[in-house]
C-alpha cells in the first residue's frame, strides 16, 4: 500500500486539517454573532425596564456607566479591586495547590480517604459565614483571618475534584508505563499530569467563582476595604447607582480572567481534546 | 541487521493468590529472530506469560531468560497490546518519544513512512483511525526494542481487511528487523498468518498440549497452506 493512502482508500491528505467545510464556518460565524449579541441585549432589556420603571432605586445603565467612570477617576474603586483582588488571588493559589496535594493523597491512598472523608464532607457544607465569624473571633478582623476563612472554605471543594480525578485514572495507561518500564518522572509527567490537568482546571474555574463571592461577604462581614466593604457602604445609604457601578466592574474583572487567562489556558493544555475548538 | 534473542523459559510455578496454579512445570524455549504463536482458550494464561517475559510479572518461581539475562534485568521488549493505547494527549511522534525518548524525530518519521503513516507526526491520536493507530504501536513497540517483540492479541476489535493490512505489515517489518516475537492470539488463522511456530496451551494449570513448526516460512504461505495450517492449530487446540 502507498504510505500517503490507508485502509479504506482514505488518503492522509484528506485527514482533518486546515479549513473546516463551508457549512462548519457558517455555523461558527453564527455562534460567534450570537455570543456577540448576548451583552448587548442584556443592556437594552436592563435600559428598557429602567425607563419603564423609574426609580433612584433602579437606575440605567448609563447613569451606571457614569458612576462607574466617576469612581474610577476620583472614588476608590482601583484601590478597592486591588485589594479585593489580592484577596482572592492569594486564597485561590493556597487552595489550590494545598487542595491538589491532599486530593491526589485522598485519592492516591487509601486509608487517607477512609480516615479523612468524613472531614471533607463537613468541610464541604461548613456554612461559610460561620467559617469566616469563626476566624474573625479567634484572630480578630484582620486580614489573615479573611484570606484564611476563604482557603478554608475553597479547599474541601479542590480535594473533592482532584480526588475524583485521581479515581479516574485509567490502568489502562498505568500498564503501558509499566509495559514499556517507563521511569517514574516520566510517568508523572507524561501519564500522570495530563489526566490530572483537566480536574485541575475544572476545580480552577468552579473555585474562582466561589473565591470572588466569600471575599466579597467576607469583606461585608469585616474588612478596612475592597469591593464588598465599599458595597456595604454604598448600601447604607441605599446608592444603588454605586453598587450597579461596582457590580459591573466586577464582572468585568471576572470576565477579563476568564477569556483572558482560563479560557487560553484551557485551549493550550487541552488542545489534544477532539471537541477543543 | 541486529537478530532477535533466544528465549529461555522455565516456570516452575505460577498463581495469583490462593487460586489454583496457572502454570506449573512449564518449559519453552524459543530460537533467536522466530515468531512464536501461543494460542488457546481465554484466561488459560497466555497474557500473563507474555508479561513474565517482558519482566513486569516476577511473582512466580522459576525463570524466564532473555539471551540467558533475567527478563526483569534485560532490556525490555516492544510490546503491541490489545488495543493501540496511545496517549491522547500526545501528538503521534510524541507518543513514540513516550517510550523511546532516545530515538531522534528523523528515526521516528522514517519508522512512521515504514508502517504507511508519513506526515502524521503531528497528528493527535483522536485524528486517525483505530487502524492507524494499531499501526502507531507497531512503530512505537519497533522503536522501542527492534529486537524482541511482544504481541498481544493485537488484531482484537479490528475488521478482517484490517487486520489483514496489518499483518501484512507486520510481516514486512518482521522480515526486515528479524526481531524474536511472541503473538498471544486466539485465533488460529492470526497463528497461520505470521508464526514459523505454534504453542497450543491448555488445560489448568495451563500445559503445552501442541507445539506446531511450520516448515513453509510465513510470507512464502498462499491462502491453501494457511487453511491447511489453521486447520491444524485448530484440530491440536480441540484435542
Amino acid at each position: 500500500m502507498p504510505p500517503d493512502v490507508l485502509e479504506g482508500g482514505t488518503q492522509i491528505a484528506d485527514l482533518p486539517r486546515g479549513r473546516p467545510p463551508a457549512r462548519v464556518r457558517h455555523k461558527n460565524v453564527t455562534d460567534l454573532v450570537l455570543t456577540a449579541l448576548s451583552l448587548p441585549l442584556l443592556l437594552l432589556l436592563w435600559q428598557l425596564l429602567a425607563l419603564a420603571f423609574p426609580s433612584k432605586l433602579f437606575p440605567t445603565p448609563i447613569a451606571v456607566a457614569i458612576d462607574l467612570w466617576d469612581l474610577t477617576l476620583h472614588g476608590k474603586l482601583i484601590a478597592d479591586f486591588g485589594k479585593t483582588l489580592l484577596r482572592a488571588a492569594i486564597a485561590f493559589c493556597v487552595s489550590m495547590v494545598v487542595g491538589t496535594v491532599v486530593g491526589i493523597g485522598f485519592g492516591r491512598v487509601r486509608w487517607v480517604d477512609n480516615l479523612f472523608s468524613t472531614w471533607l464532607i463537613a468541610g464541604l457544607n461548613l456554612p461559610a459565614v460561620v467559617v469566616a465569624i469563626v476566624l474573625y473571633i479567634w484572630l480578630g478582623l484582620t486580614e489573615t483571618a479573611l484570606i484564611l476563612a476563604v482557603i478554608v472554605n475553597k479547599i474541601p471543594l479542590v480535594i473533592t475534584t482532584v480526588r475524583e480525578g485521581v479515581r479516574s485514572f485509567s490502568r489502562d495507561y498505568d500498564e503501558l508505563a509499566l509495559a514499556f518500564r517507563m521511569p517514574y518522572w516520566r510517568r508523572i509527567r507524561l501519564i500522570f499530569w495530563p489526566q490530572l490537568v483537566p480536574y485541575i482546571l475544572a476545580a480552577a474555574r468552579t473555585g474562582l467563582s466561589l473565591v470572588w463571592k466569600i471575599v466579597l461577604v467576607f469583606e461585608v462581614l469585616g474588612s478596612d476595604g475592597g469591593v464588598g466593604f465599599r458595597i456595604q457602604t454604598f448600601f447604607q445609604f441605599f446608592d444603588m447607582t454605586g453598587i450597579l457601578a461596582y457590580m459591573v466592574a466586577f464582572i468585568a474583572v471576572v470576565m477579563i480572567i476568564e477569556y483572558g487567562m482560563l479560557r487560553p489556558i484551557e485551549r493550550k493544555v487541552l488542545a489534544w481534546r477532539a471537541d477543543q475548538p | 541487521m541486529a537478530r532477535g534473542p533466544a528465549l529461555s523459559i522455565a516456570i516452575d510455578e505460577k498463581r495469583f493468590g490462593e487460586a489454583e496454579p496457572l502454570f506449573t512445570h512449564l518449559r519453552l524455549k524459543v530460537a533467536p529472530s522466530s515468531l512464536v504463536a501461543l494460542v488457546g482458550p481465554s484466561g488459560v494464561g497466555k497474557s500473563t506469560l507474555l508479561r513474565m517475559i517482558a519482566g513486569i510479572d516476577t511473582a512466580f518461581s522459576g525463570s524466564v531468560r532473555v539471551d540467558g539475562v533475567a527478563a526483569a534485568e534485560a532490556p525490555p521488549a516492544g510490546f503491541v497490546l490489545q488495543d493501540a493505547r496511545l496517549l491522547p494527549w500526545l501528538t503521534v511522534a510524541d507518543n513514540i518519544s513516550a517510550v523511546a525518548p532516545q530515538v531522534p524525530p528523523a528515526e521516528i518519521s522514517q519508522l512512521l513512512a515504514r508502517v504507511g503513516l508519513a506526515g502524521t507526526e503531528r497528528r493527535y491520536p483522536h485524528q486517525l483511525s483505530g487502524g492507524m493507530q494499531r499501526r502507531v504501536a507497531v512503530a512505537r513497540a519497533f522503536s522501542f526494542n527492534p529486537r524482541l517483540l511482544l504481541l498481544d492479541e493485537p488484531f482484537v476489535s479490528l475488521d478482517r481487511q484490517l487486520v489483514s493490512e496489518l499483518q501484512s505489515l507486520l510481516l514486512e517489518l518482521l522480515a526486515a528487523e528479524q526481531p524474536t516475537a511472541i503473538l498471544v492470539t486466539h485465533l488460529a488463522e492470526d497463528a497461520a498468518r505470521l508464526a514459523d511456530r505454534t504453542v497450543v496451551l491448555g488445560g489448568k494449570p495451563a500445559h503445552i498440549v501442541a507445539d506446531l513448526n511450520f516448515a513453509t516460512p510465513p510470507r512464502q504461505r498462499d491462502a491453501a497452506e494457511r487453511l491447511r495450517l489453521t486447520a491444524e492449530i485448530e484440530a491440536a487446540s480441540a484435542s
